[in-house]
């Protein structure tokens, strides 16, 4: 176990340090994350409908919270959703500490019912009937017997549900409702004239506008299919059971089921419609409501635009308001970071309401506006911003826009069609951001007016209003306006896709004799760059909008300027301040790491042993009780000594795998030794030991650069060692080696002898007091092994000293003067060349080399 | 012959041996500007906005469709608007692919590349000290990683100012950015691949450290970025993929917006300079430790 341990001793270390990583990341998360809870499902019969005296069966889902009793939350799904939808928002907020009960509402799913579109008398009354149920829960916080502490909180047909019953049960402490009404007529039936509001808690349009049909006919079909996603059973699928399924109604109730038919049918809104969509709309009853609202409307969104959040803000002046926008709803999801600002509002205004914890939140307005492309996933990425207060859709100031261009006729066609493309409802982002590409205007359908390049960049926070004049021969005009943004390069971008259609009566048939109308543009948050230009496109027809049948020929013609409302505003800290600091962190670490590994490797390297072996310090080589242990156990050196002296030539001899390699390898400081010394010059040899410079070495084979000639090769081996030229001794060296005129030629085209005489020239570069040559005569032809062992001589005559290994017994016999035999990682024979020859039984070297490892053999 | 006259010095070096002289980075960066490797990579990327330049030309405006919005398209549409828009261009075409292995080559090759040579057993014989060694080669390495990424920018600025003026910037969702604001938008821009890409390179020089074949440490570099991305693409991981190396290498599109949007980039510069890092110090502190067996 400890040998396999040792053996496999970085792989340990390596999973030892992965599983600390992981356990730690691990507890970080325990300690940090979102706690636990509990969902249970059940279906629950509450009473419900007019006087509350019909039961019906709803199918919900309970999230009990670690820790109880705790403030409960009723947390209600979008159209077309069923508690399912609203699973992972309940899960967090239960995981941080609420009670939370999901429902599919009546007419979807599992639930029993017909939709009524959030009806008093039975979305809201089922919703009541669900805070009685929470009142009797040992789980929830109560305020007093029978009135839980409980927040309303949901998107689009929730949100409206949620400001709903805020205003019918003031058991309610807290109302977050997103992307959703304040006027269901206005919603659908929009006119966006700027008329004086008619009352305190509505939108300031006429209840006389033009059909949003292309959204009137997907909210229908979605109550169709009753549940299963926006286009429910749209998939084909045959329905559970044709015999009770309605196909005209779905799962519609038939009293809201047959005003639908009726004003979509016509395109105008009747008495009996407008009391129902009065009813199933919170504008009734805004000023019922005590609970502090938080309301978080979309940017991007075609169906429910800002004029409705703001509605509802204008409207409920009996608790604390606040306002966000983010640049989502809709037609789109909206950024992460958007959304997480979303999360991080309703967690305070939640968590101060219900549970008493934190600051006040305020009355603070954020909203952001897009400012590009954060990846190429195409995220939206947005510039997020902070005002004191909400100003309304008017802002807080107002610059005039002037827009140019004559009056103008255009042609509504006939029936509607064709109609320009301003927005896809529903089909996310791409109905809105890449507008630029999608809204089309059809030549004669359409009057521009243009502004000026702008001089400085213009950012439009609410909805503009502009003064404009009519003429029609029916005294009657649709007309939609729109707002583009237009690039210095003509490019126009209509923001959102958001339109203002407007319906005009009362018109002359001479543009003369028109008086002006005040028209409001839809909402937005945007932020046009300096040269681009405003422009007003005033369009007959939209293909997300039911349009006259009859074909007929408007004059249009603007009124002066374009009032642009803009919201003194400061930007929001980026949300990534974390990983900024991370970067600062990281921009120091780094370089202060390196410095202080530099100073810690000076430091070591100062303090390692470089001094000198005195008794040897004139002794090229003296190798004591070497050893040396591979990682895999293998010992290939088990106790070598051996020396070296000036003016000797030192075969070392052996078999192979006697260690020989191993020797020279250490030698060269390339490997650590497990035990025993080395000394050249009664210097340690370690790698990078300052003491190798006095050594010349070719072991293992010519380690030359193939793409360079063999006089580069030295050249530049040489500048390496950073030694001044002189004394390399290039000619010298190239002379013994008898490199010729081919040492200009590549390495790479060299033959197997020439790249050895070259690597022979390099290790003698400036002419080492010992040299180190394995198999030195490998490749070399007689004349040429011949000429080796005159050099050899020669060199070690000046008191330097050659270190040679080889297999060939009779060159080295030839050669050297004395010899080491190592067999096994062990010396089994040392000395003069004679000597050693004496200890054999025959004439020759290769007798006693035999006769040496064979007894080797034998003994172990 | 003579013998050397010169005293060794006190350490029992040659007298004219200094440690912190050896294997200089101008040697080193001679040694790897004489590889014809580095001057056909370096040739390559600098005809690369010269080819890309003719595929406009021959191919003409392929604008059609213009709805689909993705950032590659729409860059490729805008390509021809300037030299900054061809610049960013060249950088989007290279950056997937061409610059990784690149990189990869560079810093995968440098220690692995003397190994398979044999002649790193005698730069340290020499002795050049192994974090010396590690040092200059990563230095050097780094420096040729950089030069190419500046021959492709600068080529591609004077080709594309050349053939398409020096306009403005157009972004790919509208906009424009003037033109010497534009030039800095797009040395940030090569700048923040180049951080990037420190991943690939980190990682690359350790397994140059761990292995001997030049092939296996590219290899092995350019296909874990590769599989980094595919991880990208499971959008199961969640979260997880946040601390992916190759989770920010297109958060350079934030930069084209009319205002500079660098969240994610910072995120990146932290990712890729962290991953880098952990790379290289594992290489150092394995070479200097380990037994230099080829």
């Amino acid at each position: 176990m400890r040998k396999w341990l040792a053996k496999r001793r970085a792989w340990v270390i390596a999973a030892a340090v992965l599983l600390a990583v992981a356990g730690g990341a691990f507890v970080w998360q325990q300690a940090t994350g979102p706690g636990g809870f509990e969902k249970h499902e059940e279906r629950l019969t509450v009473s419900s409908g007019p006087g509350r005296a019909e039961p019906i069966a709803l199918d919900t889902a309970f999230y009990v919270p670690d820790q109880t009793p705790a403030p409960a939350v009723l947390l209600a799904h979008g159209f077309g959703g069923t508690k399912d939808s609203v699973d992972a928002q309940a899960a967090e907020l239960a995981g941080a500490g609420y009670a939370v009960l999901t429902y599919t509402a009546r007419g979807f799913g599992e639930s029993e019912g017909t939709i009524h579109l959030n009806q008093p008398d039975f979305e809201v009354n089922d919703a009541r009937g669900l805070l009685d149920w929470l009142a009797g829960r040992e789980e929830v916080e109560l305020d007093r017997a029978g009135d839980p502490r409980v927040a309303a909180v949901g998107g689009s047909y929730g949100g409206a549900l949620a400001l709903l019953l805020a205003g019918y049960d003031e058991r309610v402490d807290a109302v977050v409702p997103q992307i959703t009404w304040n006027d269901l007529s206005t919603a659908l039936f929009p006119n966006n004239l700027a008329t004086a509001p008619t009352g305190p808690f509505e939108t300031d349009q006429p209840h006389d506008g033009v059909l949003k049909r292309t959204w009137a006919g997907l909210f229908f079909a979605t109550g169709m299919a009753g549940g299963g996603g926006f286009f429910g059973a749209g998939n084909g699928a045959p329905p559970a059971d044709p015999s009770k399924y309605d196909p005209a109604c779905g799962r519609w109730d038939p009293s809201v089921c047959a005003v639908y038919q009726r004003i979509v049918a016509s395109g105008e809104l009747d008495e009996e419609a407008m009391t129902l969509l009065d009813g199933a709309s919170p504008k009734t009853i805004l000023d019922r409501i005590t609970a502090p609202t938080l309301l978080v409307q979309g940017e991007a969104d075609t169906l429910f635009g800002l004029d409705q959040a703001d509605a509802n803000a204008r409207g409920i002046t009996g608790a604390p308001v606040r306002v966000a926008w983010y640049a989502g709803g809709h037609d789109a999801t909206g950024p992460e970071g958007d959304r997480d600002r979303v999360n991080l509002l309703t967690g305070q205004w939640l968590n101060h309401y219900l549970k008493g914890e934190g600051d006040v939140p305020g009355e603070s307005f954020t909203y952001s506006t897009v400012t590009g492309v954060r990846n190429q996933q195409l995220d939206m990425s947005t510039l997020g911003y902070v005002a004191d207060a909400y100003p309304g859709l008017d802002g807080s100031t107002s610059s005039a826009i002037a827009l140019s261009g004559p009056p103008q006729a255009i042609a509504s066609p006939p029936n509607g069609t064709p109609a320009a493309l301003s927005s896809l409802p529903s089909m996310g982002s791409l109905s809105s951001l890449v507008s630029s590409g999608l809204s089309l205007d059809l030549p004669g359908q359409f009057a521009a007016f243009q502004s000026e390049a702008l001089t400085a960049p213009l950012e439009i926070t609410g909805a503009p209003t502009v003064s404009v004049k009519a003429a029609s021969p029916t005294g009657e005009a649709t007309l939609y306006f729109k707002l583009y943004d237009v690039s210095d390069d003509g490019g126009a971008t209509l923001p959102n896709g958001l339109i203002a259609p407007v319906k005009l009566t009362g018109l002359p048939t001479d543009i003369a004799a028109a008086t002006p109308v005040q028209v409001r543009l839809p909402g937005i948050a945007h932020r046009f760059e300096a040269g681009h230009r405003l422009r007003l496109v005033i369009a007959t027809a939209d293909q997300a909008y039911a349009n006259p049948v009859e074909p007929v020929t408007y004059q249009v013609a603007v009124d002066g300027p374009l009032a642009a409302p803009s919201v003194t505003a400061d930007v929001l800290p980026s949300e990534d301040s974390l990983w900024m600091i991370a970067l600062i962190v990281v921009l120091i670490a780094i370089p202060g790491g390196i410095l202080a590994a530099w100073l810690i490797a000076r430091y070591r390297g100062r303090r390692r042993d470089r001094s000198v072996h005195a008794p040897d310090a004139d002794t090229p080589l003296v190798v004591s009780d070497l050893r040396k242990t591979y990682k895999d156990g293998f010992v290939a050196v088990d106790g070598v000594d051996f020396r070296v002296e000036r003016g000797q030539v030192v075969g070392l001899l052996g078999p192979n795998g006697a260690g020989k390699t191993t020797t020279l390898r250490t030698l060269m400081g390339l490997l650590q030794p497990t035990g025993g010394t080395m000394t050249v010059f009664g210097h340690k040899v370690g790698p990078g030991a300052p003491v190798l410079s006095r050594l010349g070495a070719l072991v293992e084979g010519p380690g030359l650069l193939p793409h360079l000639s063999g006089m580069d090769n030295l050249r530049l081996y040489w500048r390496s060692t950073g030694r001044p030229i002189e004394e390399a001794h290039l000619d010298e060296v190239v002379k013994i080696a008898d490199l010729g005129d081919r040492i200009d030629r590549k390495v790479r085209k060299y033959s197997h002898g020439m790249k050895q005489r070259v690597a022979i020239a390099q290790a003698m570069l400036g002419l080492p007091e010992l040299l180190v040559l394995d198999e030195p005569t490998d490749g070399l032809d007689p004349p040429q092994i011949a000429e080796m062992r005159r050099v050899l001589h020669d060199y070690a005559r000046d008191g330097r000293a050659v270190l040679v290994s080889s297999h060939l017994l009779a060159e080295v016999e030839q050669t050297c003067t004395h010899v080491v035999v190592m067999s096994r990682g062990r010396v089994v024979g040392a000395g003069e060349v004679a000597d050693v020859i004496g200890t054999g039984t025959g004439a020759r070297l290769e007798d006693a080399f035999l006769t040496l490892v064979e007894n080797v053999g034998s003994r172990t | 012959m003579t013998v050397q006259t010169a005293e060794p010095r006190a350490d029992g070096a040659a007298a004219s041996y200094r440690p912190g002289k050896t294997l200089t980075f101008a040697t080193e960066f001679r040694r790897q500007f004489t590889r014809r490797r580095t001057q056909w990579t370096l040739g390559l990327l600098a005809l690369l906005p010269l080819v890309l330049l003719i595929a406009f030309e021959v191919g003409g405006s392929s604008s059609e469709g213009g709805n689909d919005g993705g950032g590659f398209d729409a860059m490729a549409d805008l390509g021809t608007a300037g030299a900054a828009n061809f610049t960013l261009f060249a950088m989007l075409v290279s950056s997937t692919f061409l610059m990784v292995v690149v990189f990869a080559m560079f810093c995968g090759d440098t220690v692995a590349g003397e190994a398979s040579w044999g002649s790193l057993r005698y730069l340290l014989a020499t002795p050049v000290p192994r974090g010396r060694l590690l040092s200059v080669k990563l230095a050097v390495a780094l420096a040729y990683c950089a030069l190419s990424m500046v021959v492709l920018t600068g080529m591609s600025i004077v080709v594309g100012g050349i053939a398409y003026g020096w306009g403005p910037l157009r972004a790919p969702l509208g906009g424009e950015i003037a033109s010497p604001e534009a030039l800095w938008r797009v040395l940030a821009v090569a700048g923040y691949l180049a951080v990037t890409l420190l991943v690939v390179a980190g990682l690359a020089f350790l397994l140059s450290v761990l292995t001997d074949a030049p092939l296996g440490a590219v290899g092995g570099a350019v296909l874990l970025f590769i599989v980094s991305n595919i991880l990208d693409a499971v959008t199961a991981l969640g979260d997880l993929r946040d601390i992916l190396p190759t989770r920010y290498t297109t958060a350079w599109l934030g930069l084209l917006s009319p205002s500079a949007q660098t969240d994610d980039m910072v995120r990146g510069v932290v990712v890729a300079l962290v991953y880098g890092t952990v790379f290289s110090a594992i290489a150092f502190w394995r070479f200097t430790r380990k037994d230099v067996t080829s």
